[in-house]
């Protein structure tokens, strides 16, 4: 049976009629249409399909998208500013921390998350806020340079 | 099919009664159904938004009251927790990943019932009640009385853990919790050991207690009275260990073979044990032991 409710995301209200099984990640990309947001494992393993909610990092896939009303969700088209990256994205591509690109969205809101609570996170301190993105190209270094880049005011 | 949202306990219970089944952050509950493991129950109330549970304070008469919706990302900086129940800030610094730790909860570790919960070896040794209410009323259960098998707990369906109970801690103690892991994040204990000591003014141990996680079909404790009395050295930690591998009983799967399994949980024993009693000496170890004592630091 479906719930009809709202979710609201990047600070746009959508009203939604679907199933409470359906899990947040499907709801964004399929009934909202927003597919910046990846489907790795969906098994909570990889952080591909990582959000925010309530700014905070969540693996949308194995979260309930009715769970989620009420609250603030964040997707990775929700950091730029119009056509203006924000630092982070920028700092990312510009050291090189982009390959597939695969799992990028996910590492943008786990790093995001992580410099809103650490304004000046140590190595290991961004490596615990990554550790739950996995990336199979870059070997993580570049990634962990840009947050270092960002956190420094770059 | 319903899903309602809770926002008070009264709410929580009357849902329950009318047989809902909760939800708090679901990383256990949406990820089985998800993978098959079973269906999602057809009626679920969720526990997120309710705030009493959600608090840590004193206990009227001493001790401390964990409210089962504390998310294991608040116990790893909680400085009541991090300051008198150590291991639990050590058990939930390793669960998961920072996004688990956000949404998942103290009550939703302990009622999953997983033989390999983090928190549940560090709740054993501090002597946790749980606290179970429903609209028939307030009970509580040791964790040895909570934990009937795998997945299972002697809870009935209607009712809520509300909260952990831990007794007021003596001076000059301290508790820690240690674990095999393959990788720092997503993991699941390969074995676990948590300790809880006091030591007496001489400096010998007063009061010790260790259990052990994924080596039996719950989490269990390991009978260390022989070590009332003694001071804390190679021999007892040697005995820690031998008593530890000889209360395991491991099954074989593919994280490790039941007899590796059985050997390192006595390793892990008596690092608990040793890190435990370093912190009722008064000696910093930083939260978690894990990384404060090299398992899966980087390099």
């Amino acid at each position: 049976m479906s719930e009809s409710f709202q979710l609201r995301v990047n600070d746009v209200e959508y009203p939604l009629s679907v199933d409470q099984g359906r899990n947040l990640l499907g709801v964004i990309r399929t009934e909202i249409g927003l597919t910046g947001t990846k489907e790795g494992c969906d098994d909570c393993e990889c952080g591909a399909c990582m959000v925010l909610i309530d700014g905070q990092p969540v693996n949308s896939c194995s979260y309930l998208a009715v769970q989620a009303q009420g609250r603030e969700i964040t997707t990775v088209e929700g950091l730029a500013e119009g056509d203006e990256l924000d630092r982070l994205q920028r700092n990312l591509l510009e050291v090189g921390g982009v390959q597939c690109g695969f799992c990028t969205p996910g590492m943008l809101m786990s790093a995001t998350a992580l410099l809103a609570e650490h304004d000046d996170p140590s190595d290991d301190e961004i490596r615990i806020g990554l550790s739950g993105n996995l990336c199979r190209c870059t070997g993580y270094a570049r990634i962990i340079e840009a947050v270092r880049r960002t956190a420094d005011g770059a | 099919m319903s899903f309602t949202i809770a926002n008070t306990i009264d709410d929580v219970l009357t849902a329950l009664a009318a047989g809902a089944r909760p939800i708090a952050g679901g990383t256990d509950l949406v990820v089985g159904a998800r993978q098959g493991k079973a269906p999602l129950p057809a009626d679920l109330v969720a526990l997120d938004r309710v705030d009493e549970l959600r608090t840590i304070g004193p206990e009227p008469g001493g001790g401390i009251r964990i409210g089962a919706g504390v998310t294991h990302a608040t116990l790893v900086h909680d400085a009541t927790v991090v300051g008198a129940a150590t291991s639990i800030a050590d058990a939930s610094a390793l669960v998961g990943s920072p996004a688990t730790r956000h949404v998942g909860t103290l009550g939703g570790n302990v009622m999953n019932g997983s033989p390999a919960m983090d928190t549940g070896a560090p709740l054993m040794v501090l002597d946790a009640a749980a606290e179970l209410r429903s609209l028939r009323g307030t009970r509580r259960l040791t964790m040895t009385e909570l934990w009937t098998g795998p997945g299972s707990t002697a809870a009935e369906p209607d009712e809520l853990c509300t909260a952990l109970v831990l007794p007021a801690e003596s001076d000059r103690s301290g508790s820690a919790y240690v674990r095999l892991e393959y990788r720092r994040a997503m993991e699941i204990a390969v074995v676990g050991a948590a300790a809880a000591v006091t030591l007496a003014d001489d400096g010998t141990i007063a009061r010790l207690a260790v259990a052990l996680a994924a080596v039996a079909p719950t989490i269990v404790a390991v009978d260390v009275s022989a070590m009332i009395g003694h001071r804390v050295d190679d021999n007892v930690l040697a005995a820690v260990a031998l008593a530890a591998s000889d209360t395991a009983t491991p099954i074989d799967d593919l994280r490790a073979s039941a007899d590796y399994r059985r050997h390192t949980v006595g390793v892990m024993a008596r690092r608990a044990v040793d890190a435990a009693v370093r912190r009722a000496g008064g000696e910093p170890i930083g939260v978690p032991v894990n990384r404060s004592i090299g398992i899966g630091v980087a390099s």
